[in-house]
């Protein structure tokens, strides 16, 4: 069964269409690039996923894991399995970044059904995830995100990832803006996570982030419609003649003209 | 004056004729500062909202209504009673007061170093206590109207002497509790710290209601804060929903002394907090913190005044509300820095969550600064619960009602987390995770 299928959706934020007729499956263990220039709806598309209220879906279906996400409260499809790693991540200022893991990391296992983790055993884990990505312990003695890095708040988005272990992260332009250092902690991140189980949305602008985060189906979002897929030689072709050819309408990036 | 306020007046000024036949007790040098506050009171009588102090709280329910002098002991209080507000693993000294009234055999006292006194003002009276007559009745003003019926009406409350250069771990703990009545009664509780030179305490003041009472707790605390010393406050208003709270605090802070105070207020239906300090010498740090939980159609008003004396002088104040229902909020913080006063640091800070549309906070900011090499700086903000905050936390798993409880109790950490006593900061924690708005 498809971890995540997507079929003929639209979707509108304040009554202006984004998204015009998207088709997506996603199978278990699969990593999907989906690329585009600005504007294209790929930000839409991971809010809609996630469940943000601005977005009304106005035709169409989202199935993951055989359930129907749209009827599905935020925090219950975080319950799911689905995970966003946010383009801006908020700051929380007073709210203790490992009280906020461990409260997230406990409700999630709470709509599983699952014990919750002591201290103790939370403690263990963060440890242990901290130290996959090498990032700093004290990270996690300040409020979320409030005075981080643009860096700092993506390697936190990446480090919340590895600690809940969704079924299917999505990741919205977390390489938008950072250092080399940066985007390898991001990389390492989704590779250490990679497994035949589990599925990755790579929303990126630029292809540099693939070079590290080898996808297995690249996607071209433009106005609202998936226009072309292909392999992660896709990627490549993009980032050589870039996302003008687009424009002319045409459906391949080979027509591009100056 | 409106002849509506006159009556209520005239009751006290004939409780006053009786309590100084009957009760008055103290020292004789107590006699005519009694006289001189009945007077004042006479004079100025009740306010009203055209006193641009009471301009957003309207004094009206304090100056109608025939609050009766509560009688002593009147109402007997067990143990049970007012085990929900004691302050757990806070040491042991505790002082209780009924309606004003010391009660012994609530009370407990701890260990406590050498010299230190903490006891009933009217145990100190009899032992002749030297720090009491300088300073009693005379840090605290009694012009306007609630502290001068205070000082009138001044027969006993709580006393804490610390020392020179005396250290007192375990903070001390002086609970006011009012008693439900048939009628609403009215007591005036008094309290007087003196912290001597290099002395080092922690004093907590809680005022909590037995009962759904619509009594009035007029209270007055001096504070003195000797050359050195370190007084770490701490106020808690857990007032019944339908009591009315009306409090003066008046500290005096000499050479290189440390105060700080945060006021906590959970109950009344209207309270009113006048937090004053004078920073009367050169290198004394104040701060005055407050947190405010309002909701249905209560009132919180905090009036805060810092009077910068002299030079090298740093305040700071944090003051946040947090607001529900059709609740009203005021905050009036006034910093004056003198002429002398140069290299003033002082920072005001007032912060308001609103979740309804109906809550409405009212805030003034008020700095006169005669000195020109000073930082004064001041702000106030006021909003709602973010949802893209909200929406974040959901997205992680968490179910939006306990983000939104998340966000409200990371607003107020803010205040809680500094709160230096651990033990006080775990008890005012789980007060604060009680009392956070319903929904």
């Amino acid at each position: 069964m498809a971890l995540l299928e997507i079929e003929n959706l639209h979707a509108e934020v304040g009554g202006k269409e984004i998204l015009r007729g998207i088709d997506l499956k996603i199978n278990p263990g699969e990593v999907h690039a989906i690329m585009g220039p600005n504007g294209s709806g790929k930000s839409t598309l991971a809010g809609v996923l996630a469940g943000r209220e601005a977005y009304t879906i106005t035709q169409g279906s989202i199935t993951f894991g055989g359930k129907d996400l749209t009827e599905l409260e935020p925090e219950e499809r975080a319950g799911e399995g689905l995970f966003l790693a946010f383009q801006y991540p908020v700051e929380l200022p007073g709210v203790n970044n490992q009280y906020f893991l461990r409260s997230a990391l406990n409700a999630i296992r709470k709509y599983r059904e699952e014990e919750s983790l002591d201290g103790v055993e939370f403690l263990k884990l963060m440890r242990e995830k901290l130290n996959v990505l090498h990032i700093d312990r004290e990270l996690m003695n300040r409020p979320v995100n409030a005075g981080f890095s643009g860096g700092e708040k993506k390697r936190n988005e990446i480090f919340q990832m590895a600690v809940l272990e969704p079924k299917l992260a999505i990741l919205d332009e977390t390489d938008s803006g950072l250092d080399i250092d940066a985007l390898r902690v991001v990389a390492d991140g989704v590779n250490a996570l990679r497994s035949p189980d589990r599925g990755f949305v790579v929303i990126t602008h630029y292809q540099r982030l693939l070079e590290y985060i080898v996808p297995d189906f690249v996607h071209v979002l433009a106005h609202g419609r998936i226009v072309q897929s292909g392999g992660k030689e896709l990627a490549l072709e993009l980032e050589a003649k870039g996302y003008g050819w687009l424009e002319t309408g045409a459906t391949t990036p080979t027509a591009v003209t100056a | 004056m409106s002849t509506q306020t006159v009556q209520p007046q005239e009751g006290y000024l004939e409780a006053f004729a009786e309590f100084e036949r009957d009760a008055a007790a103290g020292p004789s040098w107590l006699t005519p500062l009694r006289k001189a506050a009945i007077s004042r009171f006479r004079e100025v009588g009740f306010p009203t909202r055209h006193d641009e102090e009471w301009r957003f709280t309207n004094p009206a329910p304090l100056a109608n209504t025939h609050f009766q002098p509560a009688k002593p002991n009147g109402a007997v209080v067990t143990a049970a009673e007012i085990a929900p507000f004691a302050l757990p693993e806070m040491g042991t000294t505790t002082l209780v007061f009924v309606d004003g009234r010391y009660v012994s055999a609530l009370s407990s006292l701890g260990t406590l170093p050498e010299g230190v006194v903490v006891s009933s003002l009217a145990e100190a009276f009899a032992a002749h206590h030297p720090a009491i007559e300088p300073h009693l009745a005379r840090v605290a003003k009694f012009d306007t109207t609630f502290p001068a019926l205070n000082t009138a009406f001044l027969s006993d409350g709580a006393f804490v002497y610390v020392p020179k250069s005396a250290v007192v771990l375990d903070p001390i703990h002086l609970l006011f509790v009012s008693t439900a009545s048939d009628a609403p009664t009215v007591s005036h509780p008094r309290t007087l710290i003196v912290a001597e030179e290099n002395s080092l305490a922690t004093v907590v003041e809680s005022y909590a209601g037995l009962g759904e009472g619509g009594n009035l707790t007029n209270a007055v605390t001096e504070i003195v804060v000797a050359q050195n010393a370190n007084l770490d406050h701490y106020k808690l208003n857990r007032e019944s929903r339908e009591a009315y709270h009306v409090a003066t605090m008046q500290v005096q802070l000499a050479h290189q002394s440390v105060f700080s105070s945060h006021a906590i207020n959970l109950g009344g239906l209207l309270t009113r907090n006048d937090a004053n300090a004078t920073l009367g010498a050169e290198y004394a740090e104040c701060t005055l913190n407050g947190l405010s939980l309002v909701d249905g159609k209560r009132l919180v008003d905090n009036h805060t005044a810092i009077d910068h004396a002299l030079p090298n002088c740093n305040s700071h104040e944090l003051y946040k509300y947090i607001m529900d229902g059709q609740s009203r909020g005021v905050f009036n913080g006034k910093i004056y820095v003198r002429e002398d006063a140069q290299k003033t640091d002082a920072k005001q800070t007032n912060q308001t969550l609103l979740l309804s549309a109906d809550a409405q906070i009212n805030t003034k900011p008020q700095l006169e600064i005669f000195a020109d090499d000073v930082k004064c700086t001041h702000g106030a903000t006021i909003g709602q619960l973010d949802p893209e905050q909200q929406f974040y936390l959901q997205s992680r798993g968490i179910p939006k009602d306990e983000a939104r409880d998340l966000l409200i109790y990371a607003f107020a950490g803010d205040v809680i987390n500094r709160i230096k006593v651990a033990a006080l900061r775990d008890a005012l924690d789980a007060i604060l995770l009680d009392a956070l708005p319903q929904r």
